[in-house]
């Protein structure tokens, strides 16, 4: 079991033929993911890696039964990408794509009114069910089918943590990148109901950063009521210099942003288990669930 | 991209925003003529600096004559302002924007942003404008009032309105301050702005709204779309190595530590950079090795790094993962040493993808460098060589 993703899932390509779009495909589809198509306007009807190339994704899904699109397009096109899989419900849509212009999220989260489809990203390293199902660019090395569900904001600090979670033997449930924009797909909070609902997961860790409010969030949903699950997290930026600008997009946000310790503060305060540094993760989850 | 003052006021006087009359000047002698082209009773001469707090740092002065706008420029230009925002090093300012001065009867805060909670846009507002603003937004957040609009930045009058007269703008100022507020939002969508604010918003004694100050930000990823705005982009200071990392595909920031830090991705960035600060150590920038970059490109961010006598230490901590791959980063380090005459020491952390190779590339070219298990480990052992000056 896991969340999003699993077995069954049919995952089509936009953005197939481009180099990133060649290289991570190939690599997902030898880690096991089920790709049943790819998307390339102008080029319908060709193959590529073997797999079908469709004109538009609403072909695509037809034709091939998709329930989910991983996007590796560039920036000027990645916003009707993600509108065209949106509204062909393209299912699970996952944007690695980065740089994508604040003001063209406005116009995703107007299609994503009313829709099926679950968007994750842009700026994301996608969804990783380990030894079940990869959309998007994650490292699988060191990934383990087990019990933790992990979030996060940073891919590198996802690849670190499922190194650590396989590392006491804990594994993952599914591992995803809601993405490093301040506008995005799913957040925290969606990733939190979801992993509630799954049996697999029986923690779940959060990895957030200055700015934003997703941490918030979190801890506003966390606080509604029992949760029955360990959540452990770690917010990172504590000693960013604040005239500077750091790390993700999402980190610049005059507004509504907390400090590092504000936000772990609030999630504290809704039972949250807060790791002191990237090394106390693993450790502090493995002890809330083994005593 | 950050506009300052002048900058920004340029770009939304041509959406309508009312603004002080005003030039630009980068010398004393500049500033008088300037003034002399400007019909006023008094002049209000500004320090253009990219960080805020210039005012309580004297970075705005006010002169009666064109004579003394020269007198206010000679003494703020070439000076180095240190306010909140800039830290104690301080920014020079090289220009100072000449306007008139306005009689405030009120003054107020007012901004639009995309507030990334609803993805729309959104104003911002408080009663209390200027230096005070930051104060009491911190004390008290109810004090700032918002109101979403639509994703295309409409708002019916009336709502506009009673939100304006909630702040306690009279009803004969809230029709000039709703217009100006309109141009603002326009100016937002407009030029893919995330940011335009307004601080202080003046109400003159005739019930007039106009912007005092004024600061935008253009999203860095629309500006591409943006040619006319390609003039402020050549203007924007820019450090030069911050500029080359950029053009080689890695995030980086200059800071005035001694350790060197080599890293991949925006969230192990910032956590190790926490690790170093907690552990007492100081380090020399912020990076970001993005996923598009190759081994020659981030060789060329190594090179900053390894010719910056400050650095005593470089700490590498990489997770290899799908394209950046640790082995990657190792032949990056080795391009960079061998054309070096200084070669710092390195403490070298690398896990996930290639993680042994890269180590055994480490040694067989024999880099000087000292292998960490962890992460903890790795930045502790940073620090000690960082006072010692040598592994």
């Amino acid at each position: 079991m896991a969340v999003l993703v699993g077995k069954d899932t049919k995952v089509i390509v936009q953005g197939i033929t481009g180099r990133s779009g060649t290289f991570y495909t190939d690599s997902a589809m030898r880690y096991g993911t089920h790709f049943v198509g790819g998307v390339r306007p102008g080029k319908g009807g060709a193959k590529h890696l073997d797999l079908p190339i469709f004109d538009k994704v609403a072909e695509a899904v037809k034709e091939t039964g998709a329930n989910a699109s991983m996007i590796l397009v560039p920036a000027q096109n990645a916003t009707a990408a993600m509108v065209e899989a949106i509204e062909a419900g393209g299912g699970v849509v996952v944007c690695v794509t980065e740089r994508v212009p604040v003001h063209d999220m406005m116009r995703v989260k107007d299609a994503l009114k009313g829709s099926d489809s679950r968007l994750i990203g842009p700026n994301s390293q996608g969804i990783l069910s380990p030894g079940l199902c990869k959309i998007g660019v994650m490292s699988t090395t060191h990934a383990q089918p087990g019990a933790i569900g992990i979030v996060t904001r940073s891919a590198s600090l996802a690849s670190e943590l499922v190194a650590q979670t396989s590392g006491v033997g804990l594994g993952q449930s599914t591992t995803i990148g809601v993405g490093g924009d301040p506008i995005h797909g799913i957040g925290f909070r969606d990733c939190l109901e979801l992993f509630k609902e799954d049996p697999v997961t029986k923690g779940v860790i959060l990895v957030g950063e200055i700015g934003g409010t997703e941490e918030e969030e979190a801890a506003d949903y966390l606080s509604a009521g029992p949760y029955g699950k360990p959540v452990v997290a770690l917010i990172v930026g504590r000693h960013a210099p604040k005239e500077r600008r750091m790390g993700h997009a999402g980190t610049l946000s005059i507004f509504g942003s907390k400090t590092v310790e504000d936000k772990e503060t609030k999630l504290a305060d809704a039972g949250v288990l807060i790791a002191k540094n990237a090394d106390a993760v693993a450790p502090l989850m493995a002890k809330a669930l083994r005593g | 991209m950050y506009l300052s003052e002048y900058q920004a006021k340029e770009i939304l006087a041509q959406y309508g925003v009312a603004i002080p009359q005003g030039r630009i000047a980068a010398s004393a002698e500049e500033a008088e003529a300037r003034a002399r082209e400007i019909a006023c009773e008094k002049f209000a001469v500004k320090s253009q600096i990219g960080a805020g707090g210039r005012g309580l740092a004297g970075g705005i002065k006010f002169a009666a004559s064109p004579g003394a706008v020269r007198i206010a420029a000679q003494e703020l230009i070439g000076s180095t302002l240190v306010t909140e925002q800039t830290g104690p090093k301080g920014e020079k300012v090289g220009q100072v924007y000449v306007e008139a001065a306005v009689d405030a009867a009120a003054s107020l805060y007012a901004a639009v942003i995309i507030d990334p909670k609803t993805a729309q846009p959104t104003i911002l507002a408080a009663a209390v404008g200027g230096v005070e603003f930051e104060t009491l937004a911190a004390e008290n957040p109810e004090a700032v009032h918002s109101l979403a609009l639509s994703r295309q930045g409409e708002v019916a009058d009336a709502t506009l309105l009673s939100f304006l007269n909630g702040l306690g703008i009279s009803m004969a100022a809230a029709g000039s301050a709703a217009e100006l507020l309109r141009s603002a939002v326009r100016a937002l969508i407009k030029t893919d702005a995330v940011l335009v604010e307004i601080n202080p918003l003046a109400i003159t004694g005739a019930d007039q709204a106009i912007a005092l100050d004024a600061k935008m930000v253009i999203d860095g990823n629309a500006i591409p779309r943006h040619p006319e705005l390609d003039g402020f982009v050549r203007e924007a200071p820019v450090d030069d190595a911050e500029r080359i990392a950029r053009e080689n595909e890695v995030n980086f920031l200059k800071l005035d530590g001694n350790i060197g830090l080599l890293v991949n991705g925006a969230g192990l960035g910032l956590a190790t950079y926490d690790m170093v600060v907690d552990a007492g150590g100081r380090p020399a920038n912020f990076m970001d090795i993005r996923t598009t970059a190759y081994s020659f490109q981030i060789a060329r961010v190594i090179d900053l790094l390894v010719k910056d006598p400050a650095i005593k230490v470089i700490l590498v901590n990489i997770h290899g993962g799908g394209m950046t791959a640790c082995d990657t980063v190792a032949e990056a380090i080795s391009f960079a040493y061998s054309r070096s005459e200084r070669k710092p020491p390195i403490v070298y952390r690398a896990a996930g993808q290639n993680a042994d190779w890269s180590r055994t590339m480490m040694k067989d070219r024999r880099l000087p460098f000292e292998n960490a298990a962890n992460i903890t480990q790795a930045v502790n052992r940073a620090v000690v060589v960082a006072k010692q000056g040598r592994l």
